[in-house]
């Protein structure tokens, strides 16, 4: 499996390590335990288009957004995280 | 003296007459030729007799000239270098090779276990489900001892592999899978396009069928063509051919595994040269040309030796100049077994009869045969009379009913050809099956794969050769090159009708897998049995489960059990396609990352120098850490340990800490960014100050701890253990880049740039003095308990000094830039004499540690909370951070969770041991009653005993009960009192003096 990292280009597999779905979104301050709890433990056994985090460690450190099919594993997109790079969001 | 080449014909073929080579098979002394290999160079000494079957240990010759052999496995070489089940008709002569049978004993041909075909009726399918089932203790007692000494597939070597094995990368446009006239023609326009091309070829000579089916190529004989256009390929700087190298697996996104056998071939590597290498190959595009497999029909007596496949069988005529077989008979049911006769005709064998399953034969071979004199019977052969020695006679049921006998010493059989789909239905495609030629074709293939000519189910020559060439030309212009293929090569296409024939009935076992002795029986009861799912017939049977994975097997059986349970083909199906194609060798995966470079090794800053101090070293994920430094005179660890512990409580010592994980964090939102990540707070901690900090899972769980200090306003220096520094680098960036974008902050791994150095004693200052420029104030007041500053030392050179300590000493951490740490370790030790400097190891860093009531490792065990640690007034009520809300839960906050706790034995002499089980006093120890256990133990020589940490159930109400120490693990049962885990300086007056 190969991902093309948008800052270091096309890579294999070996240099980046997989989290897991980036569907879910960690709940404000203040969040109920329950909105917690489905953040760090729901997740959605999908069989088609995801998106997933992985971490670029072996190359620039970049934590990507991957939209990836689980029944072909085509990869469709990969993007940086919103704080991937130097600069912060909205600076 | 090598026995005489008694089956070789005395010209043609590939063979290199003037080089002859010796070798030895099952200890008597053979010779052949360079080109051969020792399936052929067999056939020209007229062994026919080379292996024994599996489970019925039936006499076996060579059936196939290629990697899909079932029968003739050999073990190969012989003391570390002995391989089993190594393919005779893929393993190349060298002189000196040694090879043995497999499967018999005491001698191949008197083999003693073949008296469980008497007992065939055991063997049956399911045998290992119904026979063994009861009694449970006959398995060990009887059966598995019985089943293994009778049943193995050849002998590994035992000892370690010799040979080293590479794994190499390699990237290119178009990757071509075999060097038959479809891969040829393939390559040639890819390659005259500009393309980068890599030509995998899995045997040691180009050109596949064309070597031993000929044929005319743009009005050239095959072989001038094809020294022509291995010529033109040679010149082509951008094609890379490779031969004794197997494309065996298709991975994601264009990736391909292949395996080279480099030195095969030889007696041994040469020096500096590997076995083999294992291929990682990035294609954007792929033609598969791995041709076709043909297959064997199925009829009693088809595994007699002397039975071979007809393409096999002239192979070894036209290409090796070697003879299976004087009187030769054909038993086909299309039109290519043919050439097998021309072939044999050609090098003047006798041909004694061809069956053919068809009703009709050609005029052309009708004359053939004719000429030839002899017979076309239209029929089947019903069985073969013959024994270890080989085909003697042929029984044949005529079409209309009555039957005929033939005369032979060898039966070539073709029962039409079966694409090899392996490669293309690796990412769980399926094949569809063809009617036209009675076989599966590959139903497209993973994304930038195509295949090509007989892969593809077009058998004739011709069509190999523009299907191959047009997806050269394809796959080139698809990948960014010119079309200046030009005009591909020419040839006719040779006629292929079948007549579909899979099994013969008839009398006494008729054979599917060879190799795993699955009959047309088995296959039978099985369906009768209810396993009709291929899947299911395959487990039940084992069809298909051998090394060769029914290359020549899998389409029969399945057509068998089509035929039985009334089923088409298609609609029977076939089971799912997994690389490798080919057996490859675990140490090929290995590689070189296998004993002393099984993985990178991590050096300290200061590691050279604690060579020459003799240190003993531990590993420590990937790094060595010195563990203690014996001195002469010390009878074990633990008096070298004990004095190095005294030697820092009672003066100075010092150990190289530079495996922390060291994380520098930049910018004007740090002190917020670090806030939600620990528990407690950073963004309030003042400027040249250190704090200890403990982050959480999101779960709730402690992840890590580790001091941070603030060097800056917009900078801190944070520290991790050292066995999560790269997972916290990780989860910090996932933090700054994935849950707070919006925080101005940047994050450096700096743990390779820093060495640094703990300096624990009360005589830490006096040692410090003599290296820190005496500018800089190191009194209590200018730098006091957690300060953490950059100093100057003496000589200019900037470091980090942070006033923090693990041992509970009086003691400071020392960075310096990571290219300064062997002077360091050396200028602690000279500046360092006059106070009795002793650098101590991780064991004595443990033990004080342990003496302090730290926690580490083992209780930051990936199941604690920071209340667990008694750590848990850290956690801010003021703020949101990473667990906050998760550690909060029921479960997390029970007041009978196990807490830290100090233990000491009851009685002061016991040793402690980590890993008892922690059980009320009185209790018989059980799950149920199952407090805790212990974590960390040492010899404490501040206390002289062994102390411990553990963790218990509501341990801290517990000080002072004595509870009982249960190991079974070691055997051991004692008594220990819960105690304060801070055993020395509970005050802390030490570290702040
Ligand atoms: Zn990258």
């Amino acid at each position: 499996m190969r991902i093309v990292c948008p800052f270091c280009g096309e890579r294999e597999l070996g240099e980046f390590t997989y989290l897991g779905d980036a569907k879910p979104v960690r709940p404000v301050a203040g969040a109920s335990e329950d909105e917690v709890f489905d953040y760090v433990y729901l997740r959605d056994n999908v069989a088609g288009a995801t998106s997933e985090y992985w971490y670029h460690g072996g190359g620039c450190r970049a934590w990507l957004k991957v939209s990836r099919n689980t029944l072909t594993h085509e990869i469709s997109a990969v993007e940086p995280a919103a704080g991937a790079g130097a600069a912060k969001v909205g600076a | 003296m090598a026995s005489a080449q008694t089956h070789r014909l005395s010209n043609g073929g590939l063979v290199d007459r003037s080089a002859p080579l010796n070798f030895r098979f099952d200890g008597k002394a053979f010779s052949g030729f360079q080109g051969d290999t020792l399936a052929s160079a067999l056939i020209a000494n007229g062994v026919k007799l080379v292996g024994r079957s599996f489970k019925y240990h039936r006499p076996r010759g060579i059936l196939t000239s290629g990697s899909e052999e079932p029968n003739a496995l050999v073990e190969l070489r012989t003391g570390a270098r002995r391989e089993p089940n190594t393919k005779a008709t893929t393993a190349e002569l060298y002189d000196g090779l040694e090879a043995a049978s497999q499967n018999r004993w005491p001698s191949l041909r008197h083999d003693v276990m073949s008296v469980n075909q008497l007992f065939a009726p055991i063997f049956v399918a399911g045998f290992y489900y119904k026979t063994f089932m009861w009694p449970a203790k006959f398995w060990e007692a009887i059966y598995e001892p019985a089943i293994r000494r009778a049943a193995g597939l050849g002998r590994a070597a035992g000892v370690a592999d010799p040979d080293h094995y590479d794994k190499a990368w390699a990237h290119c446009d178009v990757l071509i899978a075999g060097s038959g006239p479809a891969g040829l023609a393939a390559a040639l326009a890819a390659g005259r396009s500009g393309a980068r091309v890599i030509l995998c070829e899995e045997d040691f000579t180009l050109g596949g069928r064309l070597l031993s089916d000929g044929g005319t190529i743009d009005g050239l004989p095959a072989a001038a063509w094809l020294s022509k256009t291995l010529d033109e390929l040679a010149a082509m700087p951008d094609v890379r051919i490779t031969t004794r190298t197997t494309l065996f697996g298709v991975y994601d996104g264009g990736t391909y595994g292949a395996i080279e056998r480099v030195s095969d071939h030889l007696p041994s590597p040469p020096e500096h040269q590997v076995r083999q290498r294992l291929w990682r190959i990035v294609a954007k595009r792929c033609v598969v040309a791995a041709g076709a497999i043909e297959r064997p029909i199925v009829f009693a007596g088809n595994d007699t030796p002397g039975v071979m496949m007809a393409s096999a069988m002239r192979t070894y005529v036209a290409r090796y100049a070697a003879t299976p077989a004087k009187r030769i008979a054909l038993f086909t049911n299309n039109e290519d077994g043919w050439r097998t006769v021309e072939t044999a005709l050609g090098a003047g064998l006798q041909i004694a009869a061809v069956i053919d399953a068809r009703p009709e034969v050609s005029p052309a071979h009708r004359s053939l045969a004719s000429k030839g004199g002899f017979p076309v019977l239209h029929g089947s052969v019903s069985g073969v009379d013959g024994g270890k020695d080989g085909v003697r006679k042929i029984a044949v049921s005529l079409t209309g009913g009555s039957r005929a006998e033939v005369e032979a010493d060898g039966l070539a059989v073709s029962g039409g050809w079966n694409p090899a789909v392996g490669l293309t239905s690796f990412h769980r495609g399926r094949p569809k099956w063809s009617d036209d030629i009675s076989a599966f074709v590959p139903d497209g293939a993973p994304p930038g794969m195509v295949a090509v000519g007989a892969a593809n189910g077009d058998f004739g020559l011709g069509a190999c050769l523009s299907q191959g060439f047009a997806a050269g030309a394809t796959a080139a212009h698809d990948t960014g090159h010119n079309d200046k293929a030009g005009i591909a090569p020419v040839a006719d296409d040779e006629a292929f009708s079948l007549a579909p024939l899979w099994h013969v009935a008839g009398k006494g076992k008729a054979f599917v897998d060879y190799q795993h002795d699955v009959t047309a029986s088995d296959i039978e009861l099985a369906q009768r049995e209810g396993f009709e799912s291929v899947e299911h017939l395959k487990r039940y049977t084992t069809l298909g489960m051998a090394t060769d994975q029914g290359k020549t097997s899998n389409v029969a059986g399945l057509a068998i059990m089509a035929a039985v349970s009334g089923r088409s083909i298609p609609e029977t199906g076939t089971t799912i396609y997994r690389p490798p194609y080919v057996p490859v060798a675990i140490g090929a995966f290995a590689g070189h990352h296998r004993d002393e470079t099984f993985h990178a090794t991590r050096l300290t800053p200061s590691h050279h120098w604690a060579v020459e101090q003799g240190a003993i070293f531990v590993d420590t994920g990937l790094w060595k850490r010195a563990q203690w430094y014996p001195r002469a005179g010390e009878k074990d660890w633990l008096e070298s340990v004990t004095r190095e512990v005294k030697a820092v409580r009672s003066g100075v010592g010092f150990c190289d800490v530079s495996t922390l994980g060291k994380i520098d964090v930049h910018g004007p939102d740090a002190g917020a960014f670090l806030d939600r990540v620990y528990i407690n707070t950073f963004s309030s901690l003042a400027v040249d100050k250190a704090r200890y900090g403990l982050m959480l899972r999101e779960d709730g769980i402690v992840y890590d701890d580790g001091t941070t200090s603030r060097l800056a306003e917009d900078h801190y220096f944070l520290t991790t253990t050292t066995a999560k520094a790269g997972l916290v680098m990780q989860h910090l960036e996932f933090c700054r880049q994935v849950l707070f974008p919006e925080l101005d902050v940047q994050l450096t791994s700096v743990s390779d740039q820093w060495a640094q150095f703990s300096i624990a004693g009360p005589k830490t200052r006096d040692l410090l003095r003599e290296i820190v420029d005496p500018a800089e104030d190191l009194s209590n007041e200018g730098f006091p308990f957690m300060g953490a500053r950059e100093v100057a030392l003496r000589g200019g050179l900037k470091a980090r000094l942070f006033r923090i300590s693990f041992s509970g000493e009086m003691a400071f951490e020392i960075s310096v830039p990571a290219r300064f740490g062997d002077a360091m370790a050396r200028n602690l030790m000279l500046a360092g004499a006059p106070f009795g400097v002793t650098p101590y190891g991780t064991e004595a860093l443990g033990v004080m540690r342990v003496e302090k009531g730290h926690i580490a490792g083992p209780e930051l065990s990936g199941t604690t909370t920071a209340a667990d640690l008694g750590l848990g007034k850290m956690m801010s009520t003021k703020k949101d951070y990473i667990g906050r809300v998760m550690a909060g839960r029921e479960a997390l906050v029970a007041p009978d969770r196990q807490v830290v706790v100090g233990i000491k034995p009851v009685d002061k002499a016991r040793r402690l041991r980590s890993g008892a089980h922690i059980i009320p006093k009185g209790q018989t120890p059980g799950p149920g009653n199952d407090q805790g256990y212990v974590t960390s133990v040492c010899f404490s020589p501040t206390l002289d005993q062994w102390i411990g940490l553990a963790l218990v159930e509501r341990g801290r109400e517990r000080i002072g009960e004595i509870v009982h120490a249960h190991d079974p693990l070691r055997g051991e049962d004692y008594d220990v009192e819960l105690c304060n885990p801070v055993f020395y300086d509970p005050d802390g007056g030490r570290q702040r003096g």
